[in-house]
């Protein structure tokens, strides 16, 4: 598959160039290449591919990224509509 | 996938013998005892209390015998896969017992290690360390297996317990500044989103580096890291990745669809005894019924993964509508094609809604659906489906009524 694109528009990532050290970190652990080099600063390369996995916020060693990570899964989400964010969980369902 | 498991639920579990955490305990011998609560595994008596998850009967790991080290004898993996193995591993691709099929965190070993070999990170979801070990035939290795409650890497990242805390404890209850005389570890890149590579030399000196997500890259990563394709860093998700999650997605799909069935039948017996049909009509009614939801959850579970990248829309829930529609559609015509247009509407609606549902379902299976994408369109295809069940459900009970 090809086109691993979702909904548009949608993702909560935000970069601030400005505090980036050029560390490439980023760059290496999306795993949609959403993050690329441009010269000595990374850059949001494909905004919409972002998942919101929040592994480049995590290992930006300057906090350059932002993102609210969480879990793409509708099951998971009826859970925190039903039980609240804290007791919610994948059970045995096959959300992961 | 464990987190809502008690501590009375896992008492309760017999444990077979072959459970028992055989795997790191001759670590054990030539640690001083007053450090045994550290690595992994220790005798019950010698316990200090644990976490609720690693009250879990442990699955064994293959072992070929023990590799020495600095702190004593480690268990050595055995790089092959054996029969059990491949039977666990096919068992937990069904379904079955998903959620007890955890190994026992702690240092193991492939291969003859020296303090130079490289030390590599993985989580004990047994699935997870086979897939890792048997692509190291030919290397000489320490594994580190941290403590996820039996979750894959990816998705114990994202619930924090493949995290920056747990590497740490687990480094030092392994001693692993001992083990090794270098600073490295390797993990996999999607274990980022839990460990933050600079928090971990900071705090340690280990310096972390990200190696490929499949494990199958990973020989070709070790032998020469500068030269890492840049696909072995994108996630995938082919026709045969997609098509090995089918069956948890039918497993998880039908108890909450047998219960919904069940019920909506009791009704309709009730409705149809009291109507005007003739009995055999009603139970025609309610035979066409239930292969609706069963069209429905097919073609939601099954073909929703398979052609997932064809389906019209971005939304899951308008992928699998559209593919209920085609199904109804095409079964009424081959099957039934001098059925009543009222009845034939319902009964594609209700086709419509399951497969929308469970199509949606899938988001949570899939490497690139947001969490934010998802709850957009959820706000929109639940109550679409709802409205949409409660059309379909009325003119399936009229039929049954008026027979």
């Amino acid at each position: 598959m090809r086109n691993m694109t979702y909904l548009s528009g949608v993702g909560t990532l935000t970069y601030d160039a400005s505090r980036c050290n050029g560390c490439r970190t980023c760059t290496l652990v999306c795993p949609h290449g959403v993050l690329k080099m441009n010269g000595r600063r990374a850059m949001i390369h494909d905004r919409d591919r972002c998942m919101e996995c929040g592994a480049c916020a995590r290992n930006c060693p300057e906090q350059a990224l932002n993102v609210q990570p969480g879990v793409g899964c509708a099951a998971y989400i009826i859970q925190t509509w039903i039980r609240g964010k804290d007791a919610a969980c994948c059970g045995d369902k096959g959300c992961c | 996938m464990t987190e809502d498991r008690t501590a009375t639920d896992l008492n309760n579990e017999n444990t077979p013998p072959h459970a028992m955490p055989r795997a790191p305990l001759g670590i054990l011998s030539a640690v001083p005892k007053h450090q045994v609560e550290t690595c992994c595994p220790a005798p019950p008596a010698l316990q200090t209390p644990r976490p609720v998850s690693t009250l879990v009967a442990f699955q064994s790991p293959s072992l070929l015998g023990d590799t020495p080290s600095a702190i004593g004898a480690v268990p050595r993996l055995n790089t092959r896969l054996t029969t059990r193995d491949r039977w666990g591993g096919l068992k937990v691709r069904l379904g079955l017992g998903r959620d007890r099929y955890a190994v026992e965190p702690g240092l193991y070993a492939v291969g003859h290690p020296d303090p130079q070999a490289p030390v590599l990170v993985t989580a004990n979801y047994k699935l997870s360390l086979d897939s890792l070990r048997k692509e190291l035939a030919h290397l000489d290795a320490w594994i580190l297996v941290l403590d996820t409650n039996g979750v894959n890497v990816w998705c114990a990242a994202g619930k924090g317990t493949f995290a920056t805390e747990e590497l740490l404890h687990r480094l030092n209850a392994c001693r692993l500044d001992q083990v090794v005389t270098h600073r490295r570890l390797v993990l996999p890149q999607l274990g980022a989103s839990g460990v933050a590579g600079h928090e971990v030399q900071r705090r340690t000196g280990f310096r972390v580096i990200w190696g490929p997500i499949r494990a199958r890259d990973l020989m070709a990563f070790l032998q020469n890291p500068q030269r890492l394709n840049p696909s072995m860093r994108r996630i995938s998700f082919t026709l045969k990745e997609r098509i090995v999650l089918i069956p948890v997605e039918i497993s998880s799909a039908l108890k909450p669809t047998a219960r919904a069935v069940g019920a909506a039948l009791a009704i309709a017996l009730l409705l149809g005894l009291a109507g005007r049909g003739t009995l055999e009509a009603v139970f025609r009614c309610m035979l066409l019924g239930s292969v609706a939801a069963g069209i429905g959850i097919v073609s939601g579970t099954v073909l929703t993964p398979i052609l997932l990248p064809w389906l019209p829309g971005k939304a899951f829930a308008l992928k699998g509508a559209s593919l209920g529609l085609a199904a109804a559609v095409l079964c009424q015509m081959l099957l039934y094609p001098t059925m009543a247009g009222g009845l034939g509407m319902a009964l594609a609606l209700m086709t419509i809604v399951t497969s929308s549902f469970f199509a949606m379902n899938f988001t949570g299976a899939t490497p690139f659906t947001s969490p934010s994408g998802v709850e957009k369109e959820m706000r929109v295809a639940i109550p679409a489906q709802a409205v949409t069940m409660v059309i379909g459900t009325i003119g399936w009970l009229q039929a049954i009524w008026t027979g």
